[in-house]
């Protein structure tokens, strides 16, 4: 399976380009990569000129000039194409459109602000493209969908209409470096489509299925992304796996106007358990609301996050050790970046001994994942009186209400606003 | 002192403040899901969105109106950071 240097035939007339990167063993701190990626560029030859959709990371870009050389002259080069502006596939334009100062570009609305900052000049000349937009190269079109937030603002798709190519830039891509290139010739990259997914797109799985939709009516006959095997043998089954993939997990589970609201704690003597267990009571006197209690000591590898992503609210109970929250609810709040979390209801409560910062904390971090923080959490010196018991349980029930939308409305000033502060 | 109402949509509450009041002074005691950084009208990053009542805040400054602009903003957006209720009835999609 030694690599060849040369361009590959993907249609007649179409070229992969790109580059392999078979010793990358972690992609952006967050992926492990373990037999590498590759970064795929393509070119697209018309009889009236040529286009080069993508490019590389810099620190491959010899490898892939020297396959571009191969199937056009730099003077040829009509058309270049950026579906996605990250550095792995930008790296090598600055050098192309020295080599191709003819060549026009074309990226999504998105991208323009992404493209002055890595090229960190404010003469270089784009065309805007979206849905719709078509680039005639004779005999062969590129036409342009917006897809945005897969998973950068910037991305975008783009079909050679009469070859019933898709270049999808990171969508269908995964990172999984084999030299033989095409899904029906490669090693089992199954599990890596699926990493991919997980870790890339699964966040953004809205605009996944927006994307989808308008990706589904099209006539593909190969999709070619910008990370790992060309997809031509069954290339619809990998817009169905998207598709199942960004589907709810458990919508069988709560009905379909119940809410789900999750209760996680964790205690070292049992005391923010008791206030964890009277948050759930209270909720649970909400009709519409289906209360789930978690002991975060048992979180290892138990899937949370895919109970989070489903969920309407999160209440999360610490004690305060050492001036902070302990170690298994930041690792939980870690986690969740790769999920969707905007505008779920959160809250925070616990037991402390000396100054119970870990409440206000956790609120701040929720606040920061773009959850809702409506309501003070609840702090509990050492052992819960039934005070702060009552206090626990009336917490439940308001956030209850917030999510079944019983709340009343409230008008307050903002001094009785400062006081629930202090 | 003139009053305006502050409506926190997704948060189903109403907060009555001085005139003169900045947006992030009440988002963030009020728990809305609006990230800060610098408070100084740089970073975009507590961008909101005035769903109703955008007469009644004060004008966007030069600056501001760059780093919403920047950040590919519509008119309907204000920086919580910069933007002060004058009064009457505001609501934000927090």
């Amino acid at each position: 399976m030694n690599a060849s240097p040369n361009a590959v035939e993907v249609a007649p007339g179409t070229h992969w380009i790109g580059a392999l990167d078979p010793s990358l063993r972690e992609f952006d701190i967050i992926l492990k990569t373990a037999n590498g990626t590759t970064y795929n560029s393509y070119c697209v030859r018309g009889d009236n000129g040529v286009a080069i959709i993508d490019t590389v990371k810099a620190s491959h870009a010899d490898e892939f000039f020297s396959r571009l050389e191969q199937v056009a002259r730099y003077d040829e080069i009509s058309t270049i194409v950026l579906n996605h502006l990250e550095p792995d596939h930008s790296g090598a334009l600055p050098e192309l459109m020295r080599r191709a100062p003819q060549a026009k570009l074309y990226i999504s609305a998105k991208a323009q602000l992404m493209l002055k900052a890595l090229v960190k000049t404010d003469d270089l000349q784009f065309n805007v493209v979206e849905t719709g937009d078509r680039v005639e190269l004779g005999g062969r079109t590129l036409h342009f969908f917006s897809t945005p937030f897969l998973h950068w603002p910037d991305t975008q798709c783009t079909l050679v209409e009469e070859q019933g190519i898709l270049f999808s830039g990171d969508v269908f891509g995964c990172h999984f470096c084999d030299p033989r290139l095409f899904n029906d010739k490669v090693g089992d990259f199954r599990f890596s489509f699926e990493y991919y997914y997980q870790h890339i797109m699964r966040p953004f799985r809205e605009h996944v299925l927006e994307a989808l939709e308008l990706l589904e009516p099209l006539e593909l006959k190969t999709i070619a992304p910008a990370h790992g095997p060309i997809l031509r043998d069954a290339p619809r089954s990998y817009l169905q796996r998207y598709k199942q993939l960004a589907a709810p997990l458990l919508h069988n589970e709560v009905g379909a106007n119940d809410k789900s609201l999750l209760v996680f704690y964790i205690s070292s003597y049992g005391n923010t358990a008791l206030m964890a267990q009277a948050v759930a009571e209270g909720a649970e006197t909400e009709e519409g609301v289906r209360v789930s209690l978690y002991d975060l000591q048992a979180s290892g590898g138990l899937p949370f996050v895919d109970l989070i992503e489903e969920a309407d609210g999160i209440a999360i109970g610490s004690p305060t050790i050492n001036g902070d929250a302990v170690k298994p609810v930041w690792d939980l709040l870690s986690s969740l970046a790769v999920i969707k979390v905007r505008d779920k209801l959160g809250a925070s409560f616990g037991s402390y001994g000396w100054s119970g910062e870990a409440i206000n904390m956790v609120e701040d971090r929720l606040r920061g994942l773009k959850l809702r923080v409506p309501i003070k959490g609840v702090r509990a010196k050492l052992i819960p009186n039934e005070e702060e018991m009552q206090r626990c349980r009336d917490l439940g029930k308001q956030l209850a209400k917030h999510l079944t939308g019983n709340l009343e409305r409230r008008v307050i000033s903002m001094s009785e606003l400062l006081s629930q502060e202090s | 002192m003139p009053k305006a109402n502050v409506t926190f949509e997704k948060l189903g509450v109403t907060i009555s403040v001085p005139a003169g009041t900045r947006l992030i002074e009440i988002s963030e005691k009020v728990g809305a899901s609006i990230t800060y950084g610098c408070r100084e009208s740089e970073c975009g990053t507590c961008i909101m969105k005035i769903v109703s009542g955008m007469e009644h805040m004060s004008e966007r400054s030069v600056l501001e109106d760059k780093v919403l602009q920047e950040n590919m903003a519509g008119s309907s957006h204000r920086l919580a950071c910069q933007a002060q209720v004058l009064g009457g009835d505001i609501t934000v999609k927090a």
